[in-house]
């Protein structure tokens, strides 16, 4: 727990360890158990999921299909068998309904090695480097739609590194780590939450999936709120915090933004309890 | 209206000029007008500028070296990079585990599947699992005979070190293809050397060969003499308009352009030049040696192989 900045000593009830980590274990045994499901067949022989994040069959029936990769092998104008399709809207239809970003704070595993930098960073107290506009990824995200249009070929695929981890993890990797290893340093020394936050096209994608999320995070007893500043220095999307902590162009106490990837780390680190974990629907706050 | 700055030589619009004086007081709004013109600018040129790397970099990346095959029923190159989405789906279900994605930074397109025929070849099962396991199409489930795949070309390359050209009887790639007789035969051949011998000649039919890799796999040189590529790397192609003259004149029953003035041969008067290294074997049953020519050019290995077991005591003795 020394790890995390705590400036607010005051807190009225001493939280245990659990309630101030719950929702990153949580997310981490979420992240784990996804490669799981991939990694028992070729580990012990027991097949769950076969494939990768790009497109997979689960015990045998289920088809999943990352949406941006159909998307973009229908610009390159080839039409993929129902199979990849069915997939595709499955996963369409789970993160509208749940919540785009979900993707990047609980499957992804770039997700790791980012907050990894993030907790470096913060650690070695690095405030300098240059931030990329949190736009650039809308532009890429529409850079490798026009590049598959225009190669006929799916280009991201070549480079991406959320595929090219999680595929390395499953079927092994050599030099696809140079570019997680990039990622981290980029993030570490570069630009804080430079990739996950502003470059990632996939988290672009997702994101714009986010708008009717249903999990959502609520700043529900924001009137405890004693500006300590915790839940900003932790959150990879900051800019999400403040229009339902501080009523700031909104009156409700919800996190609406679909950058936010409902990851709960604000809930865990704050003393004062006043994020909690809610659907879309609760306009409670106190 | 313009004019030059007398300071710098400058072309400036003076029209614009009282416009720009208010601005260097600079009201809060077109300080933030300003940001984000910049702010947009950024974020277009650099995610352009990744999009636009992405993309040369898959065109430079993209070429499949000579020695890695796809799986059966694969598209061809161009269109298999558009619709492969590298899940792996077609290396989890093969029996015989032959596929491998392809990692970033190795000579094959990231993440694709491919297999190395000299490691271990494709065993060409008949339900054809890759198939059937891949979601987008980028196997083409059109193949459901596995001899119909077109995974590759053998090719014999060298020549110089195959032992059947040596005048051995080695005969693995021959003996171990899936297709015998069909994708491999052996063509006898009159071995020069020996001048009583036979060549037996491991020659592949582009028709026939699925490009499993089985004859690279067991060639038993220390590097294989034979060796399947990609096709379009093995493979030739006539023009279009080309008409073979036997074909056309066999399938009409004589000639299309009637009978050909016979020119004389001159450099070859020689009594055997000509003849040695290209004229097949023929069964002794043929009595004098101008009867070789009339012979059928390409006798099949059954033939051939009868012929010799009568006798290799050739008509090329002096």
């Amino acid at each position: 727990m020394a790890s995390l900045p705590v400036s607010s000593s005051d807190s009225d009830v001493p939280r245990s360890l659990w309630q101030r980590q719950r929702w990153l274990v949580l997310r981490r045994l979420s992240q784990a158990l996804v490669l799981l499901a991939f990694l028992a067949g070729p580990w012990f022989g027991l097949w769950i999921a076969k494939g990768n994040l790009s497109s997979s069959l689960t015990l045998g029936v289920l088809p999943l299909t990352d949406p941006l990769l159909a998307l973009q092998t229908l610009l390159t104008g080839h039409l993929p068998y129902a199979a990849a399709l069915t997939g595709a809207a499955i996963v369409l239809g789970f993160y509208l309904l749940v919540g785009g970003r979900v993707f990047c704070g609980w499957v992804c595993p770039v997700n790791v090695v980012t907050d990894a930098a993030a907790w470096t960073r913060r650690r070695l107290g690095i405030k300098t480097g240059r931030v990329p506009d949190a736009a650039t990824r809308y532009w890429l995200l529409g850079g490798i739609l026009v590049a598959a249009a225009v190669t006929g070929r799916l280009a991201w695929e070549w480079v991406n590194p959320v595929s090219l981890l999680h595929r390395g993890l499953i079927f092994g990797m050599g030099g696809g780590l140079f570019v997680i290893a990039g990622i981290f340093v980029y993030d570490v020394l570069v630009a804080s939450r430079g990739w996950c936050g502003h470059l990632c096209p996939m988290g672009a994608f997702y994101g714009l999936l986010g708008r009717t999320a249903l999990l959502r995070v609520s700043a529900a007893k924001r009137s405890a709120c004693d500006d300590c500043m915790d839940c900003f220095t932790v959150c990879p999307e900051p800019q999400v915090i403040r229009p339902a902590l501080k009523a700031v162009g909104q009156a409700g106490p919800l996190i609406l933004s679909s950058d936010c990837t409902t990851c709960g780390r604000c809930i865990d680190v704050c003393d004062k309890q006043v994020f909690k974990m809610t659907h879309r629907f609760d306009q409670r706050s106190e | 209206m313009g004019r030059a700055c007398p300071l710098n030589g400058l072309i400036v619009d003076s029209a614009r000029q009282p416009a720009r004086k208010s601005t260097v007081a600079e009201s809060p709004a077109s300080a933030a007008r300003r940001r984000f013109i910049n702010g947009v600018a950024a974020a277009a040129g650099g995610g352009c500028l990744l999009a636009l790397g992405a993309g040369l970099y898959s065109r430079s990346a993209s070429a499949l070296p000579a020695q890695a095959l796809r799986p059966p029923g694969a598209l061809a190159e161009d269109d298999f990079l558009a619709a492969c989405v590298r899940c792996g789906l077609c290396v989890r279900d093969c029996p015989y585990h032959i596929l491998k994605l392809a990692d970033l930074g190795e000579p094959v397109p990231t993440g694709t599947p491919y297999f190395t025929a000299r490691q271990i070849p494709c065993e060409m099962c008949d339900d054809i699992p890759c198939v059937k396991a891949c979601p987008t199409g980028a196997l083409d489930r059109e193949l459901t005979d596995i001899n119909q795949a077109r995974m590759g070309l053998a090719a014999l390359v060298d020549h110089e070190s195959c032992l059947n050209f040596l005048g051995l009887r080695c005969d693995v790639c021959y003996r171990v293809c899936p297709v015998i007789d069909k994708a491999i035969t052996l063509e006898t051949q009159h071995n020069p050397r020996s001048d009583r011998h036979a060549m037996l000649l491991p020659t592949v039919h582009s028709d026939a060969c699925t490009g499993c890799g089985k004859c690279e796999k067991s060639c038993v040189l220390p590097e294989a003499a034979i060796k399947v590529f990609p096709r379009k790397l093995a493979q030739g192609a006539l023009p279009a308009h080309y008409r073979k003259g036997w074909e056309e004149k066999a399938r009409h029953g004589g000639s299309l352009i009637g009978e050909q003035v016979e020119l004389p041969v001159r450099g070859f008067e020689g009594s055997t030049a000509g003849r040695s290294a290209t004229e097949t074997v023929v069964a002794p049953v043929a009595p004098a040696p101008s009867a070789a020519p009339s012979a059928a050019p390409v006798p099949s290995p059954k033939e051939a192989s009868g012929g010799l077991r009568r006798g290799l005591d050739s008509h090329w003795k002096p």
